[in-house]
């Protein structure tokens, strides 16, 4: 099995105090892995992916990442650690072009920007040729890319997304997804929120679900695949620890 | 001994016709969350309408209709209640800077309106012509300023009883509701924008009643009574006394008007005369600091609002490491 | 009418230069800053002090750069003032707007900031008195640029104008050419989205104060080089360059602008119409005119 890249223990945190939303959360993703978070609305996958990012104040727990601990770490610095951060929606700016977007994301990058720039723009083709364009009228999938490539600027470690496939068209959201898995062969490791949960299953490594704020089942994706469980906690009919 | 007492009578229907209007803020700001800007423009617009209704034909301007005083004063809170429809119409659905600039907005043009529009209501003269009601039977005197003064006062309680009610109905708790989570609101079903139109149209109905008393008590006004200054001193009341809290409203209306009043007598007599002049600055960075330094120390205000609102849900700015 | 046309370009050259700083800090710190024309004040105040300064101790800077009435001294005294008035911008935000933003509502800020003016305009007024106060005491002359109809220019108006607008377009750069330029639009758009991109929001906040001082200070000394200066003059201005923003729509640079010039250009084609007494109430008009037609302003997008 390879080596733990991000930890979470115990994550207790929520937007009010006094009202956590995860309750004592842990989840391991590992290196040149997808980790798959799934579970209903409202069990805390997006709350738990802004905590790890600094986005939201736990109130208990720990965040080891790297052999680091990032516990409570301002946003602004998750790139210099190496952890990227693609959020749901609204994940670029929409006012800038799609050049304006990648060019502050590599601001703070590490190494020859414009290399990198280079690369971006081999990867996503798409952008490439639209780069004057602002950002507002790309089409969804497209800006999906536009926010994965922002999120590759830094030459991250690791990347946290939240539901990448939202709002998608079928075929756009198998794409991203796929690009997504791709990302594991250049030695990025995913941390991946899903509420496509078959398609997702189908390319992750491991997988969590969560339940009410809390942990209920995880094992290796496979084997989540065409397990019952899973549709039962998404049915309400099996939780952990359910109030 | 008579004159003390006279000057107390006085200061306190001052006083109290201020503390009306600061219940009616109190109902946007500390119950609604509505910024108001131009709270003088509703007070004078009561004011203005209660003089012109009830007052006696003029040469040059409109006015004298002569109605029933009571009905007067109505038509007063009614002209407050009509232009705070038409601003909140437009603004009360757009984010919150927008309803505290037009209202801003409404009271530089409601002051340079009286001022300039001669036809109206007297241009920079004023209002005149107006008679008190009563005034016949009961003279000018001490009597008529004691009785003027109950009135105040019963009107004073009956406004708060009235709000205290509002308040703890469940429209009050919708109008909290909306405060803390707009969205929240939302989603129970219940339009946001009409009911923040409700309240602030009902504030300032009562910003207007406490106009058109004030108008009544001095049978005259003039644009000099419808300058910012009044907004402001109405706010300071407001966030000494504690949003939120009608009690808290009054109290803060009777300390601040003290103060101001205090502070004004204490620079007239005990300032040099070639500072006289500035008495008006020195007053004016006071009741800012009083302001500032409220927000800054005591939020809350010195009589905290009582009811335990639901916490806010959305993660301000300063909490995202500002 | 073409007189007014051309005096309300020159008016809106110094309304835009306000109305920038505000719709930046009104769009990132989210809250209407009425205090924000008390900056022009403050800027148009300390230039008259570092003018007579510098042309009392380096008399040779005391010569004005003709045809214009701005002396050298005055042109020296305007680049101090944009420094001091930033960093006045800043340490008000340090002091007051940043501890009432921690302490909770951010509504409360507005309050604060009518605070703050009121503070701000009447110790202007105490330090250097009620009375009217003018950078140079000569009378400046206008060009006649047509006799019928009779158009007239003063050399200083089309200063500020072009000066307005070199400022503009270098911002303008900034803006468009400048990673710290899409910075601070990305935070205008989405503050955390910004920073989970890198962008450190308390220093990008602090770029905004210093960048709406500097300008603020620009626009308060063209209004004196117009005008005069009195202590009040912030009040005066409040209101225009509050309707520039929502003309141009809140959080539009280009928009603000664009408003600054609009407002500028309705007030004084107002006189045609209207009596002096009522140019005060023209921005309100504007005001409410566009949330009538065009609530979001000409470039503003919706935002709760």
């Amino acid at each position: 099995m390879p080596d733990a890249i991000l930890q979470a223990k115990g994550v207790t945190a929520g937007y009010v105090p006094d009202l956590p939303i995860l309750k004592d959360v842990s989840i391991t993703a590992r290196a040149g892995q997808v980790t798959l978070i799934i579970g209903p609305n409202g069990a805390g996958k997006s709350t738990l992916i802004k905590a790890i990012a600094g986005l939201v104040q736990m109130s208990a727990g720990q965040i080891a990442f790297d052999g680091g601990d990032i516990t409570g770490i301002r946003p602004d610095q998750l790139a210099q650690h190496g952890i990227s951060y693609v959020p749901q929606t609204d994940n670029i700016f929409r006012s800038l072009t799609i050049r304006q977007n990648l060019d502050l994301a590599l601001r703070g990058a590490r190494g020859d920007a414009a290399a990198t720039l280079a690369r971006l723009f081999d990867q996503f083709p798409a952008l490439a040729a639209k780069h004057r364009d602002k950002a507002g009228t790309l089409s969804g999938g497209q800006r999906q890319f536009l926010a994965i490539a922002m999120a590759l600027a830094s030459a991250p470690k690791l990347i946290l997304m939240d539901e990448p496939s939202a709002g998608l068209s079928p075929k756009a959201a198998q794409e991203v997804l796929e690009h997504a898995r791709a990302l594991t062969e250049q030695g990025v490791s995913i941390l991946l929120v899903e509420q496509n949960v078959n398609q997702a299953l189908r390319l992750a490594d491991h997988c969590y679900i969560l339940a009410e704020g809390r942990n209920q089942v995880d094992g290796s994706a496979a084997d989540l695949l065409g397990d019952s469980i899973v549709g039962e906690i998404y049915l309400g009919g099996r939780r952990v620890g359910a109030a | 001994m008579i004159g003390v007492i006279s000057y107390l009578v006085f200061f306190a229907t001052t006083a109290s016709i201020l503390a009306i209007a600061v219940l009616g803020l109190n109902l946007q700001w500390g119950n609604t969350g509505l910024f108001n800007g131009g709270v003088v423009a509703f007070f004078g617009a009561g004011a203005y309408a209660t003089l012109i209704l009830g007052g006696t034909p003029q040469a040059g301007h409109l006015g004298g209709f002569e109605l029933f005083y009571p009905l007067a004063l109505l038509g007063g809170m009614a002209a407050a209640g009509l232009l705070a429809w038409i601003v909140g119409l437009l603004t009360l659905r757009l984010r919150h800077d927008y309803l505290a600039i037009a209202t801003f907005g409404v009271a530089v043009a409601f002051e340079n309106l009286m001022r300039n529009a001669e036809w109206l209501a007297g241009g920079a003269k004023g209002v005149r012509g107006f008679e008190r009601p009563l005034r016949e039977a009961l003279g000018d005197g001490f009597l008529y300023n004691l009785l003027f003064f109950a009135v105040v006062l019963v009107i004073l309680i009956a406004t708060y009883l009235f709000l205290e009610r509002l308040v703890a109905s469940p429209f009050g708790r919708l109008l909290r509701a909306i405060r803390e989570d707009e969205e929240a609101a939302q989603s129970l079903g219940k339009n946001p924008t009409k009911i923040r139109l409700t309240a602030f149209v009902t504030g300032s109905v009562i910003l207007g009643l406490a106009g058109g008393l004030y108008g009544t008590f001095y049978a005259f006004v003039s644009p000099q009574d419808v300058l910012p200054t009044l907004t402001f001193q109405i706010w300071a009341m407001l966030i000494v006394g504690g949003a939120g809290n009608n009690r808290g409203a009054i109290f803060g209306a009777f300390l601040i008007w003290g103060a101001w009043t205090a502070s004004g007598w204490a620079l007239s007599r005990f300032a040099p005369v070639e500072a006289q002049l500035y008495t008006g600055s020195v007053q004016f960075i006071l009741i800012g600091s009083v302001i500032v330094g409220m927000l800054m120390w005591r939020p809350q205000g010195l009589l905290p609002e009582k009811l335990v609102v639901s916490q806010r849900g959305k993660t301000p700015l300063v909490k995202q490491g500002v | 009418m073409i007189q007014n046309l051309i005096d309300g370009v020159l008016t809106g050259s110094y309304i835009s230069l306000g109305a920038i700083g505000l719709t930046l800090v009104m769009h990132i710190l989210r809250f209407a800053n009425f205090s924000h024309a008390e900056l022009l004040s403050l800027g148009a105040y300390v230039a008259l002090v570092f003018d007579a300064l510098v042309s009392a101790l380096v008399p040779v800077f005391a010569v004005k750069i003709a045809p214009l009435s701005l002396t050298w001294a005055l042109s020296a005294a305007i680049l101090i003032s944009m420094v001091i008035t930033a960093i006045s911008a800043l340490l008000i935000d340090r002091l007051v707007f940043k501890r009432v933003r921690e302490k909770g509502q951010e509504l409360s800020m507005v309050f604060a900031s009518f605070g703050m003016a009121l503070i701000i305009r009447n110790v202007i007024g105490l330090i250097f008195g009620l009375s009217p106060e003018l950078y140079s005491k000569d009378i400046a002359f206008a060009m006649i640029l047509s006799r019928d109809p009779l158009i007239l220019v003063k050399p200083d108006q089309i200063f500020v104008l072009v000066a307005a607008l070199v400022l503009m377009f270098l911002l303008h750069l900034v803006l468009s050419r400048t990673t710290f330029g899409y910075s601070l639009r990305a935070v205008a758009e989405n503050p955390s989205l910004a920073q989970v991109n890198g962008v450190n929001l308390s220093r990008t906040i602090m770029a905004v104060w210093l960048i709406g001082g500097g300008l603020a200070a620009v626009a308060g000394v063209f209004y004196g080089l117009s005008h005069q200066l009195i202590p009040v003059m912030g009040r005066d201005l409040v209101l225009p360059i509050f309707a520039a923003t929502i003309v141009g729509g809140i959080g539009s640079v280009y928009g603000a602008v664009l408003g600054g010039f609009i407002v500028g250009i309705a007030g004084n084609l107002a006189l045609v119409i209207l009596p002096s007494g009522y140019t005060p109430s023209v921005p309100f008009l504007l005001i409410i005119f566009v949330l009538m037609i065009r609530p979001n302003g000409l470039f503003g997008e919706a935002r709760a």
